[in-house]
């Protein structure tokens, strides 16, 4: 039994991320229309805004330092970041420490930014155009984007460690009244399924209980009807897709001390979360939530060397069996909606 | 003539010339001359323009006419490049076994892929197509199926290779040990002095450009047949060619399956050309780089995959071999301040950073030219051509994009 707990504790973190990418790629889709190549590419940038920040909080300038002497003598210069000089040596460090999830302070106005930004400036001239070319040019930001940050920053991953008092492992097979030390999980995988599920959560609870989200609600349901309402639901969907980038965004934030950045894994992330959105099920958020945490469990489960001991490697491909299944099965998806994308 | 009509034929004539003339149209420069890092005449690059154009040939028969965005092409590819190894390991190095199981194997791989992925269409027939090539990589790369079997069949990370253990039935002692077709060594090459000039001619090009007018020619015939014009009718109304009666299935899975043929093709050359593969031949960027070569050049033409091909690997090479002193070189003349701006420009767009220049290049074919290099041509051919004179897409040939 607790070998079961701890596959689907291992699968949460990974299905986790899915989830909130594919949840704002299904915002997007069900929103504009658009399938968007380049949402891994917004993970992306979110994962280098926390590289970003822990970069800058510890720009440093130097300090004589009188008390302590090099072997000659002479006193030493040490590096100080300016946020010790600002903040005092320990909570300068503290601020260090936690650079990653105050990063999240930054990478929200940066994503909604540049999710207008994208629309405004890309996306809203393909509404017309085939869906292909709407893959083809997000496909080629994509590449763009990725390239970009491979010359900022290298092609080597970043280590971007997590606060240290979150680095350790919790026991959480005490919670659950098992022997101690029989289930250990690492802390951070826990906050990042908790961070995510509150994201989840508020975007549910934003559609769904703000006027706002009411009107964009009707907008997926029937743009027309409610742009001659005289509502200008194009301004409501651009910012939509400002919030999708935003969680986007985020997932890329908080995945940083479990798997180091580099500049390819949006498209890693990409394809596996469309892959996520069709089991989902074309333009439905909850189908996509459930799609992507169904699958990292199941992906965990399948790297068990029990599973891998009978059906060998089914572990790199079960995804893609699985999709391969519900899409002839279920040709809409676990919870597509009728009229979503069929052709 | 051979079943073309004028234009048609004209067109083919201009591609067997230059696909047969290639060492020479494409070493326009002398050899100590400054611009001879622009020449493409070598027999790498040559042969790498053939196979890509062969397999954008392939995928444009399908995206092309039919309008379906496969992204999963290199699957097929990858499977031609096995087979073709396996050929290899069990009989010998001579291609004429190598090549044609390539095509068969990458076929009934088509045939199965089609046949599942076809039951949808648009952006989730997208979709399956990756998936299913992602799905090949991963048994590819981790070498499941020799997992299975108790013996190496993709040999994973390591990539397939022959070695001195494996059978060889057919290799005679002291046979040659390097692809080659009925004992022509493929590697064999002829350079010819002229002048300044070197041309360079090699048997494997010559294969590759053999097996790329075939392949052009069978796709003209395609694209000017009523199977071409079914194809066609997909790809404007598939719901209206239904209601007349029409099943359209059967089409798009023939449509399929020759374009996996002809990726296998590609992926059989690719292993003649050098005996080894390795997974990462069917990682999805190389599907994708398939779809930048069709849309680059022009999807639905006859010309424009090839130009496509030809120029992303053109494009490749020439980019990713310039660097800062080279681009010190060209702005030579400017004030050096701005001399210093237009390099730091350019720099993250060279070298290593090839990909943000055919990324970037890329967007904006797609917004700005969606006809690609071809309808570029077009463009510019009415510019200068006389008023009312009818331009067609085959015109586009002109466009000196090789």
């Amino acid at each position: 039994m607790d070998a079961i707990i701890i596959q689907i504790l291992n699968g949460l973190d990974k299905g986790s991320a899915y989830a909130l990418i594919a949840l704002g790629l299904t915002l997007i889709f069900g929103t504009l229309g658009v399938v968007n190549f380049a949402h891994g590419a917004l993970f992306l940038v979110g994962a280098f805004v926390a590289v970003t920040t822990q970069r800058l909080l510890k720009i440093s300038y130097e300090v004589v330092d009188e008390s302590k002497k090099d072997f000659l003598g002479n006193p030493l210069v040490v590096d100080t970041p300016y946020v010790h000089g600002w903040f005092g040596q320990a909570t300068g460090d503290a601020i260090i420490d936690w650079a990653v999830p105050l990063s999240i302070i930054l990478a929200i106005p940066v994503m909604l930014f540049i999710g207008f930004a994208m629309e405004r400036g890309l996306i809203k001239h393909f509404y017309k155009r085939p869906h292909a070319d709407q893959i083809l040019v997000t496909f080629g930001l994509a590449i763009v984007i990725g390239e970009i940050v491979k010359a900022f920053y290298g092609a080597n991953p970043i280590q971007t460690p997590a606060p240290s008092a979150l680095r350790s492992t919790v026991d959480f097979g005490v919670w659950l009244g098992y022997e101690p030390n029989s289930i250990l999980y690492p802390a951070w995988r826990l906050v990042y399924f908790f961070f995510s599920a509150i994201v989840i959560a508020a975007v549910f609870a934003f559609l769904q209980f703000t006027t706002f989200g009411m009107v964009v609600r009707a907008g997926m349901a029937d743009r027309e009807t409610v742009g001659l309402l005289g509502i200008n639901i194009d301004k409501r969907f651009t910012i939509m897709f400002g919030i999708a980038a935003a969680v986007a965004g985020l997932a890329g934030v908080m995945y940083t001390p479990i798997l180091s950045p580099h500049y390819n894994i949006g498209m890693d992330f990409l394809v596996l979360s469309f892959v996520v959105v069709v089991v989902g099920g074309m333009g439905s958020l909850p189908g996509a939530v459930l799609a992507g945490f169904m699958l990292g469990i199941l992906q965990s489960f399948a790297s068990m060397n029990e599973v891998k001991a009978i059906i060998p490697g089914i572990d790199q491909i079960i995804i893609y069996l699985i999709a391969i299944i519900v899409l002839l099965t279920r040709p809409r998806g676990l919870m597509g909606r009728k009229g979503v994308m069929e052709d | 003539m051979l079943g073309l009509n004028g234009k048609d034929f004209r067109l083919f004539l201009i591609v067997c010339v230059m696909a047969l003339a290639a060492p020479i149209l494409l070493n326009p420069f002398p050899v100590d001359g400054a611009l001879a890092q622009f020449n493409a005449g070598y027999p790498a690059l040559m042969q790498a323009f053939a196979i890509f154009g062969i397999l954008a040939i392939g995928f444009n028969i399908l995206f092309g006419l039919t309008g379906y965005l496969s992204f999963g092409h290199a699957a097929f590819l990858g499977a031609g490049s096995y087979a073709a190894v396996w050929m290899y390991k069990l009989f010998n190095y001579n291609v004429i076994f190598a090549i044609p199981a390539s095509i068969i194997v990458a076929g009934l791989l088509s045939v199965l892929i089609g046949y599942v992925s076809l039951r949808r269409s648009g952006i989730y027939f997208s979709i399956l197509t990756l998936a299913f090539a992602q799905m090949m990589y991963a048994i590819a790369y981790s070498d499941l199926l020799g997992r299975f079997f108790g013996t190496p069949i993709t040999n994973g990370e390591t990539g397939l290779q022959v070695y001195n253990s494996d059978p060889q039935f057919l290799l005679a002692e002291g046979g040659l040990a390097e692809p080659h077709l009925f004992t022509l060594n493929l590697n064999n090459l002829t350079k010819i002095q002229f002048g300044g000039w070197e041309f360079t001619f090699e048997v494997g090009y010559y294969l590759c450009a053999i097996f790329l007018i075939l392949s052009f020619y069978l796709s003209i015939r395609i694209f000017r047949s009523p199977f071409g014009m079914m194809l066609r009718a997909v790809k404007s109304n598939q719901n209206r060619m239904n209601y007349t009666g029409l099943d359209s299935k059967p089409y798009m899975l023939a449509a399929f399956v020759i374009s996996g043929l002809y990726a296998g093709l590609a992926g059989g050359l690719m292993a003649a050309m050098d005996p080894l593969t390795g997974g990462e031949r069917m990682f999805w960027t190389a599907s994708g780089e398939i779809v930048l070569m069709s849309i680059l050049g022009g999807a639905g033409t006859l010309i424009g995959p090839v130009l496509g091909a030809g120029a992303i690997k053109y494009m490749e090479k020439i980019v990713s071999a310039l660097n800062d002193n080279i681009l010190h070189g060209w702005f030579a003349w400017m004030p050096d301040g701005m001399e210093n701006v237009a390099v730091a420009i350019l720099h993250p767009f060279v070298g290593k950073g090839w990909h943000l220049t055919l990324g970037s290049v890329f967007m904006l074919v797609v917004i700005f030219l969606p006809g690609g290099i071809v309808e570029g041509g077009q463009r510019i051919g009415r510019l200068f051509g006389r008023k009312g004179a009818t331009q067609t897409p085959t015109d586009a040939t002109t466009t000196p994009a090789e």
